[in-house]
């Protein structure tokens, strides 16, 4: 899918400031903590408060995407939520963040649901109803707060943050242009939960190479053949972040080196924010690229597929993107807890 | 009674074969055997397969009809053939006996297991069946548990170290690295195996094998005609099959197996070989612990020194006794009922000159080794050049 006009205008996230440590988990289940950092390269992971979840998340990183994108609610046409961990299973989280960013009543709204990658395919959604000209404006978020069973190598990871992009087509308002897209995707059973299930189950090691590995290389690799770009046209490049490691191993094999990941490799400090984990490594570089950068974003979700996307930066970005905490501000605000006051926050422990 | 020999071998890539078929992999090592061997599958008069559970693993039994039929051989007369981890073994004496006793002539023994189809947790369950239920998996005890119990004697008995059964993980490792078909091809110290996480202790996850899916065939046929074929048959010289208690508590050791001493006993004599003519063995480590106690029980070295002859590398490839030169069941990988096959294939391999950078020098006669459960099945067969 090649686009011409559309782009970001918009865009901004929301970490929870809890963290909770590898050693932590690590000390309570009897595991060793220093391999474990060693085979995920993960410190800690974000953990919501016990006010928080999957809407307070996207409404937080809604409110920092409009007041950067300076443009008035009431025109955005659309409003899409991705997760895996929406609060309810009927009612929609999109309605929640539409009335608390005013921009109701005049849209439509939904929530997404495919496992990590809900968050692009709104994006994508929302690429095309603007470029159709049915709306101005569309909003997209990926946020969750993922559930790891206690015990579980998930566990360690499994986090709560959120991003959201707002789409439009006007030029002289576009951060940045997106200049192509391109999803792979099939029947693939790496990771899943049941309905009425409070935990997702995974096929350990299959998650790997047939699943991530195999979509996020296809995706990428599909929109650089379509692109007719390598590696080396990019200054950037964010994948899918379950894990330190994946990300950096993909980024190798696709022939990327690390400097263009790290920027937007956040998933040592904050965990895997599922469905919201491509989105805030894009817009940690977002805070940081300059007029003319190329990003490659390349998100996944297991199921499975992959969507990916090329954009380019224009001079609009600098001027708009201090006006909201960045993601590094989210990033560095912290305070660690310990897996009592973890298992209180996420109702582990019942009275 | 007709001499027997192998004619043809055929190996899949060892492994998670996570886009291969139960099916298909059998007839990828069947198809590879008949190349090897150079017959049509006309000419095939018999098969035994040795598989474990394909029921508990992929939901297929009665798989020597979906066997027979995918490699376009109906109506070949197939028997799978169970013996748990020793399946495989079990298929190969049966192909053996089928045709020392004149009533076939070319026959096929394979073995095959698809075990990464399921969660672990269900494989190890799955495997656990092959423990006693009642006294035994019930009660909580799996695989590694059993093992390690008998580490533990073993440590206590005879002063064996967490350190020597590391070195028997070390050297497997290693010598998968030259074996194409083997699932690891990673180089591992003593102190990744100490640092490894714990199983069972004594046992951590590095002294255990791993679970895998794959397949292995042989061709056999009656020694006399075998130059037909190939100019190097390889002779079965002896096989060997015993039994023991299923459940540990009801044996009167646990530093050894009496099932590898009784089976090795009906090999060595069948054959007419002392331990000593041997120069090289695949046994049957699911565990480090396995290989200290088989080498022992093979008379490849006194009882309790096991542990002190992997010290002293005389079980390396160049030793005075090389063990597992394909890998083993630790680097090579354990697809249950396709272990006795492919312990079988490697000694072919290393008999015929052709194991390239793990080759034996002057390899003569081969001894393989393939334990079921926690030793209730035990088969051993000596394999000789024939030419």
């Amino acid at each position: 899918m090649l686009l011409m006009d559309v782009g970001i205008v918009g865009y901004g996230v929301y970490i929870p400031q809890y963290r909770l440590r590898v050693e932590e988990v690590a000390r309570v289940w009897g595991m060793d903590a220093e391999r474990v950092k060693r085979g995920l390269l993960v410190e800690e992971k974000a953990v919501p408060g016990p006010d928080e979840d999957t809407a307070t998340i996207a409404v937080e990183a809604a409110r920092n995407a409009v007041r950067r994108a300076r443009i008035d609610p009431q025109e955005i046409g659309a409003v899409y939520v991705g997760s895996e961990s929406h609060p309810y299973a009927v009612k929609p989280t999109a309605t929640v963040v539409a009335e608390a960013i005013e921009a109701t009543p005049d849209l439509t709204a939904a929530d997404f649901e495919f496992a990590c990658k809900a968050g692009t395919a709104a994006i994508q959604t929302c690429m095309g109803m603007v470029e159709a000209g049915m709306i101005k404006y569309g909003m997209a978020i990926g946020a969750d707060t993922a559930q790891g069973a206690p015990g579980d190598t998930l566990e360690y990871t499994a986090a709560a943050g959120g991003g959201a992009f707002i789409l439009g087509k006007n030029g002289s308002e576009i951060l940045a242009a997106i200049e192509g897209t391109y999803s792979y995707t099939t029947d693939m059973p790496d990771f899943w939960r049941r309905d009425m299930r409070p935990y997702p189950k995974h096929g350990g090691r299959f998650t790997g190479r047939p699943a991530y590995f195999k979509h996020v290389l296809s995706g990428a690799n599909g929109l650089l053949r379509q692109l007719k770009l390598t590696p080396q046209d990019f200054a950037y490049v964010v994948f899918h972040q379950p894990n330190g490691k994946f990300p950096l191993q993909v980024a190798a094999e696709l022939g990327f080196k690390k400097e263009q990941v790290m920027p937007g490799l956040l998933a040592p400090k904050v965990g895997n924010t599922y469905s919201g984990a491509t989105l805030i490594g894009l817009a940690a570089i977002l805070d940081q690229a300059e007029a003319g950068d190329r990003i490659l974003a390349v998100s996944y979700g297991s199921g499975a597929g992959s969507d990916a996307f090329s954009l380019v930066v224009r001079d609009n970005l600098e001027a708009k993107r201090d006006a909201v905490p960045k993601t590094l501000d989210y990033v560095n605000h912290k305070i660690n807890i310990d897996y009592g006051t973890y298992s209180k926050f996420r109702q582990l422990l019942v009275r | 009674m007709r001499k027997v020999a192998i004619i043809g071998t055929g190996l899949t890539k060892f492994g998670e074969l996570w886009d291969v078929s139960f099916r298909q992999m059998i007839v990828d090592a069947g198809t590879r055997a008949t190349e090897d061997a150079g017959i049509d599958g006309k000419q095939i008069d018999a098969m035994y397969v040795g598989n474990m559970s394909a029921g508990q693993f992929i939901c297929q039994e009665h798989i020597s009809s979906l066997i027979v039929d995918h490699a376009g051989l109906v109506p070949t007369p197939c028997t799978r053939v169970e013996g748990a981890c020793a399946s495989g073994s079990l298929a190969l004496r049966q192909a053996v006996i089928a045709i020392a006793s004149g009533i076939h002539d070319i026959v096929v023994a394979g073995g095959i297991e698809k075990m990464t189809d399921i969660l672990t947790v269900q494989t190890t369950q799955a495997l656990a069946t092959a423990a006693d239920q009642e006294w035994e998996a019930f009660v909580g005890a799996t695989f590694p548990g059993l093992y390690a119990l008998m580490a533990r004697r073993h440590m206590y008995e005879y002063g064996t170290t967490e350190e020597q059964m590391a070195m028997v993980a070390v050297k497997n490792h290693h010598n998968a690295c030259f074996n194409p078909c083997a699932q690891y091809h990673m180089e591992i110290t003593v102190e990744d195996v100490l640092k490894s996480a714990p199983v069972d202790s004594p046992l951590k996850l590095l002294d255990c094998s791993p679970i895998t899916d794959g397949a292995a065939c042989l061709i056999l046929a009656p020694a006399e005609e075998a130059k037909q074929y190939t100019d190097t048959p390889i002779l079965v010289a002896g096989t060997g099959q015993a039994s023991d208690s299923l459940s540990l508590h009801n044996r009167p050791t646990l530093t050894g197996l009496r099932g590898t001493v009784e089976a090795a006993k009906s090999a060595y004599e069948m054959a007419g070989v002392r331990p000593q003519d041997i120069n090289f063995a695949e046994v049957h480590d699911c565990f480090t612990i396995a290989e200290i106690m088989a080498i022992e029980d093979l008379g490849f070295c006194n009882k309790g020194e096991g542990g002190k002859m992997t010290e002293q590398g005389e079980t390396a490839i160049g030793g005075r006794m090389p063990i597992n030169t394909s890998g083993g069941l630790k680097g090579k990988g354990h697809p249950v009922g396709a272990t006795g096959v492919a312990q079988a294939v490697e000694l072919v391999t290393q008999l015929r000159g052709e194991a390239c950078k793990r080759q034996v020098e002057g390899a003569e006669i081969g001894l393989c080794h393939n334990v079921g459960g926690s030793g209730g099945t035990v088969v051993v067969h000596v394999l000789k050049r024939g030419d």
